[in-house]
């Protein structure tokens, strides 16, 4: 306790002594913090922008058409196929979901944004926050999500402006906007759902597509009496639904293309930049504990110990970085706040901690060297270096 | 009747240089008392250091005693020896003494921080210790702010501070120039005969020998004369003996 008590009073008395130097280390690792939690937020945007829909699903289990290798756009299911799974045993409800994309008009302004459709109350249409859910039918009513809202400043009551490519000539539609969802963005674009029928006509599509009007759902949402039972309920529908396959929640996210291409590639970038920040503060503390051997060599002989002059290293090393995390943290915040919302920067509670926890140990990692070498510094050898 | 403080007997230090062995302290035997100041000389490579290292229980010895203020060095283990350092020995070295960061009060508290006796009384102590060595308007400088002389009277004080029973200063004096040097030690053998504390100081320079109580001559790792008297002292000093 006395070695801890005299460990905390030399290192905090160093750092005070010398705070010009240690800030500018501590700044350093304000600008790693900085970068690793934007690349955290970053990775967490892109994995949004690209899950948020199928990841908000109430549902557990997800039908694909047999050999689409459960990728959603490569999946495209019998309008019957949606009966046969809601008769399979443990199937509480289940709700055909329709994807594609277009661009709305608003304001004279183009939007790019997913176009998806499902039945209302079913699984697959999220909860209405403002407004009502779309009627049944050719409705030509639209539910859009939070983002396209705050994007192109259109309200519950607007009418909005679909162009889609069908046949090889642009046809517009006119939709009106009758409720508000959550964000619910999907594919890296916000998204407005409308009625299965509504959707058909007003998706793109080719010119062979038109001679059809039935609308095809591209996979189905199962909601299960209950969750527990979710492999026997799998194993049953895939017994008794010819032509499909299943996969549950985190599986189908993974297969959506290029998700884990993209995450592996964030993280790999996030490692790097901790690796980094172990190297530089590795280095500093190095080369300070080089400079400071006679020091050291002083300290030991009048009679501290071996303890204290390790843990003074430790509480200095803590010390700096927690500085650094915490203005490396502000930082991130207030630079967040001027972000516009097209940049997909998503600061997850979860993600952050552990960027932050492990931005935290990256200072007692990298001064692991110096720390040990301050540890085995015999007082005799230092002081004849003097 | 003065009481011994430190006891060396038959001390030996080998080191094997080229395959050879060699002895850098060789067969040494004395005693040094309370209120003593006791000066190490010799050549470069006579073993001063090396014994000086020894009693600062900073080397063992390959043969031979040392005992400081009743405890035998060669029955303790290196925690032991840490917390006799800190207890029982004062230090003062060439240069860089001080720990840079520290102002010269902290860095005299600092002892009684280490020994857990730093409180409001002892506090004052250092003051006034400080301030005994002409230091009073230099309590809150650090190191960095101060001439040679004046870190080596801190290194003083703070060699003083927690009342060890034996001083140990190696070559005090070696980045001061003369007139400085001799305040120093002056003020060095002041404090350690009114502190009754026993204090050994190496030194290369023969002209400090004047304020010291006897001198111990090395050669080749041998105590090769003894100067006891004061004229013997003074004549050493004045360079007139050898």
């Amino acid at each position: 306790m006395k070695s801890l008590s005299i460990a905390a009073y030399l290192a905090l008395k160093e750092v005070w002594r010398n705070r010009g130097r240690f800030l500018l280390v501590s700044l350093v690792i304000a600008l790693i913090t900085l970068l690793v939690l934007f690349i955290a937020a970053l990775g967490e945007g892109l994995a949004n922008g690209n899950r948020q829909y199928i990841a908000g699903l109430d549902a557990q289990l997800i039908v694909f058409l047999d050999k689409s290798d459960y990728v959603i756009s490569s999946s495209q299911l019998q309008v019957n196929t949606v009966n046969q799974v809601r008769r399979v045993d443990g199937v509480r409800a289940a709700g055909p979901i329709y994807t594609s994309t277009t661009e709305i008009e608003a304001a004279g302004k183009p939007l790019k944004v997913s176009l998806l459709a499902a039945e209302a109350g079913q699984p697959g249409m999220p909860p209405v926050i403002s407004g009502r859910a779309f009627r049944i039918g050719d409705s030509r009513e639209a539910v859009i999500d939070q983002n396209v809202a705050l994007r192109s400043g259109i309200q519950v009551g607007d009418e909005i402006t679909v162009r889609s490519t069908q046949g090889g000539s642009d046809e517009f539609f006119n939709l009106h906007v009758v409720g508000l969802t959550s964000s619910q963005s999907y594919y890296f674009q916000p998204t407005i759902l409308t009625s299965p029928i509504t959707w058909e006509k007003v998706r793109p599509q080719s010119a062979a597509d038109l001679k059809d009007d039935t609308p095809y759902p591209n996979i189905i949402a199962v909601q299960l009496s209950d969750p527990a039972q979710i492999g026997s309920v799998k194993s049953e529908l895939l017994a008794k639904v010819p032509n499909v396959e299943v996969a549950d929640i985190p599986t189908t996210i993974d297969n959506i293309p290029g998700y884990s291409a993209q995450q592996g590639t964030v993280q790999t970038q996030g490692i790097f930049t901790l690796l980094i920040g172990v190297l530089v503060i590795g280095g500093f503390f190095q080369i300070q504990i080089l400079q400071k051997i006679p020091q050291i060599g002083v300290l030991k002989a009048i009679g501290s110990t071996n303890g204290a002059v390790g843990a003074s290293a430790v509480i200095q090393i803590i010390v700096v970085t927690a500085i650094g995390v915490a203005i490396g943290g502000g930082l991130t915040y207030l630079f967040s706040l001027g972000f516009p919302p097209t940049i997909p920067l998503v600061f997850n509670g979860t993600s952050s901690l552990f960027a932050v926890i492990a931005l935290l140990l990256i200072g007692p990692v990298g001064g692991l060297v110096s720390v040990i070498y301050a540890v085995r510094i015999e007082p005799l050898k230092a002081l004849r270096l003097q | 009747m003065k009481e011994t403080v430190l006891e060396v007997r038959n001390l030996v230090k080998t080191f094997i240089l080229d395959g050879s062995a060699l002895n850098a302290v060789d067969h040494v035997s004395f005693q040094v008392h309370s209120g003593e100041f006791l000066a190490l000389v010799g050549p470069s490579g006579s073993g001063k250091t090396t014994l000086l290292s020894m009693l600062a229980a900073l080397l063992m010895p390959s043969s031979g005693e040392i005992f400081i203020d009743g405890h035998q060095l060669s029955t303790m283990n290196e925690a032991e020896r840490v917390k006799l350092r800190r207890s029982r020995i004062g230090f003062t070295f060439q240069s860089n003494n001080l720990i840079p960061y520290l102002t010269a009060r902290e860095n005299v508290e600092f002892m009684l921080r280490l020994n857990g006796t730093l409180g409001k009384v002892t506090r004052l102590r250092a003051e006034e210790l400080l301030a005994r060595l002409g230091l009073e308007e230099r309590l809150h400088s650090l190191p960095s702010q101060m001439s040679g002389g004046q870190q080596q009277r801190v290194a003083i004080a703070r060699a003083l501070i927690h009342n060890p029973a034996v001083v140990l200063a190696d070559e005090p004096t070696a980045s001061l120039d003369t007139e400085r040097a001799m305040q120093v030690v002056q003020t060095f053998a002041a404090l350690i005969h009114e502190n009754q504390r026993a204090g050994i100081m190496v030194t290369h320079d023969l002209r400090m020998c004047k304020y010291v109580d006897r001198v111990l001559q090395m050669r080749d790792g041998k105590l090769v004369k003894e100067y006891k008297s004061r004229p013997e002292i003074e004549a050493l000093a004045k360079g007139e003996r050898n």
